[in-house]
């Protein structure tokens, strides 16, 4: 057994919402040049240069890329080897996303009831925290600070296994349509196909996470991958909304095992700013 | 390119109507910060006949709920809100003579045609790039219910404020001719 106490645990956490909420990865800023290079409309253009340049600003002043600092999802990964010492484990997690985001003048975004109160809680917490047992001695955190302008988009929908990938394609395309400028584009597609209705969303959430632009390691899933983005990108929608070739940056599709009655599909859709960061105890 | 028009609030019928859908802009002056809660309480007094705590005529609404600022900051980052949760409240602010909103997404047709009707312009700002928008917001104090907290009504002097001209008094609306022509 390998001690870890949930002060490592709460400064871990801390930690990385501080850097996701402040600093965009070296991929993601790389995409956004690719896509600079790339667009032909001169609106969407100067929309991507200004991403870019909020970017740069952001990571110098160590400010919040986006006023919408999201709810705190945090991915843990726990190796079953761990033994968690010196307090509660869910405990140390809120704590360490309530200093971040007092401490980062970071927004807080949560509401305690989500039809009669809505009273803020002031802390944005509770963190969203998903806890998987792996083999091990280590504890890995990923973590998401999610906006809800492009949440809101997202969609699921039980599909037949007769849907076959094109149903799900077709799915996707029509979800992002939908959105339109509404989830800041040009966006990232997280997709998850297959396990239960929650289970899938799940996936489809971390999928976001994935370094961008990294195929899914099975060609069947990178073939639909390419093939979304492409017929996503000729809905022409374009940065911010306002037409060009640019409306999503990487459609990521992760999956499960599944039903032999049903194919669930979550797309799960992400902003540019789209931040996140990981970290092994 | 077309060629970034500067303006300066308040806006006059003249002003608003050289506004093309299309047009950038950076906007000099003083605009007016309000979400969901404000609005909502806005309202209200319009119904009740009460007055407004600001004169609306001429004035520019940002639709913001800004990040704590960091000391030494005037404000926080401050990206747009998505405005069409501001919709039903928009068009009696359009007759009291608010002439123009600043946010991101769609907007509904009474808007348009409310618009249209009292000359106003609809600017969206570039979701996302709220650490660059707060550089160019050079001072923020509140005036009115600041029991909101982020979500009071907040008077920015803002300089060079970048934003496109979305939807403009003719009803000319960029999210609807613009992604036609990238479709393949
Ligand atoms: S959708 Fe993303 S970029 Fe847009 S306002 Fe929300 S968090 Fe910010």
């Amino acid at each position: 057994m390998r001690e870890i106490n949930t002060t490592q645990i709460k400064d871990q956490i801390k930690e990385l919402f501080l850097k996701a909420n402040y600093h965009i990865d070296q991929e993601l800023r790389q995409r956004l040049e690719e896509a600079l290079s790339e667009e032909t409309s001169s609106i969407g253009k100067s929309v991507l240069q200004m991403i870019i340049e909020n970017n740069k600003i952001a990571s110098k002043e160590e400010i919040a890329i986006c006023q919408d600092t999201g709810l705190a999802v945090v991915f843990v990964e726990l190796g079953q080897q761990v033994c968690i010492v010196g307090g509660d484990f869910t405990e140390a997690v809120n704590q360490g996303v309530k200093e971040a985001y007092e401490e980062g003048y970071l927004r807080k975004s949560v509401v305690d009831d989500p039809v009669f109160e809505r009273k803020n809680t002031k802390t944005n917490t509770p963190a969203i925290i998903y806890t998987e047992i792996v083999p091990g001695d280590k504890i890995k955190f990923t973590v998401m600070p999610k906006g809800f302008g492009s949440e809101n988009m997202s969609a699921l929908a039980m599909l037949t296994p007769a849907d076959g990938a094109a149903g799900i394609i077709n799915f996707i395309v029509k979800t992002v349509e939908k959105a339109g400028p509404n989830p800041c584009p040009p966006t990232i597609i997280g997709v998850g196909i297959g396990g239960t209705a929650e289970q899938a969303m799940v996936i489809a959430k971390k999928a976001i996470a994935r370094k961008i632009g990294t195929p899914n390691p099975n060609e069947r899933y990178a073939a639909m991958e390419k093939e979304a983005l492409e017929k996503i990108n000729n809905l022409g929608i374009g940065p911010a909304g306002l037409g060009g070739r640019t409306t999503t940056l990487a459609v990521h599709i992760d999956y499960l095992p599944t039903h032999i009655a049903g194919m669930p599909v979550a797309v799960n859709v992400c902003c540019h700013a789209a931040r996140h960061a990981e970290g092994i105890l | 390119m077309t060629q970034v028009k500067k303006i300066t609030t308040p806006l006059d019928d003249h002003q608003v109507i050289q506004l093309k859908a299309g047009d950038s802009v950076l906007i000099t002056g003083y605009i007016y910060t309000g979400r969901d809660a404000a609005h909502k309480r806005l309202i209200e007094l319009l119904k009740k006949n009460q007055e407004l705590p600001l004169d609306l005529k001429g004035q520019v609404i940002y639709y913001v709920g800004p990040a704590p600022a960091k000391p030494g900051y005037p404000c926080g980052s401050a990206g747009p809100t998505t405005s069409y949760r501001m919709d039903p409240y928009t068009p009696p602010l359009l007759e009291k003579g608010l002439k123009g909103m600043i946010g991101k997404g769609t907007r509904s047709q009474e808007v348009i045609e409310s618009m249209k009707k009292n000359k106003a312009v609809y600017l969206g700002a570039v979701g996302g790039a709220a650490a660059l928008i707060a550089r160019r917001i050079k001072k923020s104090e509140v005036v009115a219910y600041p029991d909101l907290g982020a979500e009071a009504i907040h008077r920015y002097y803002v300089e060079d404020f970048p934003a496109i001209v979305v939807i403009d008094a003719q009803g000319n609306n960029l999210y609807e001719t613009e992604p036609p022509k990238y479709k393949k």
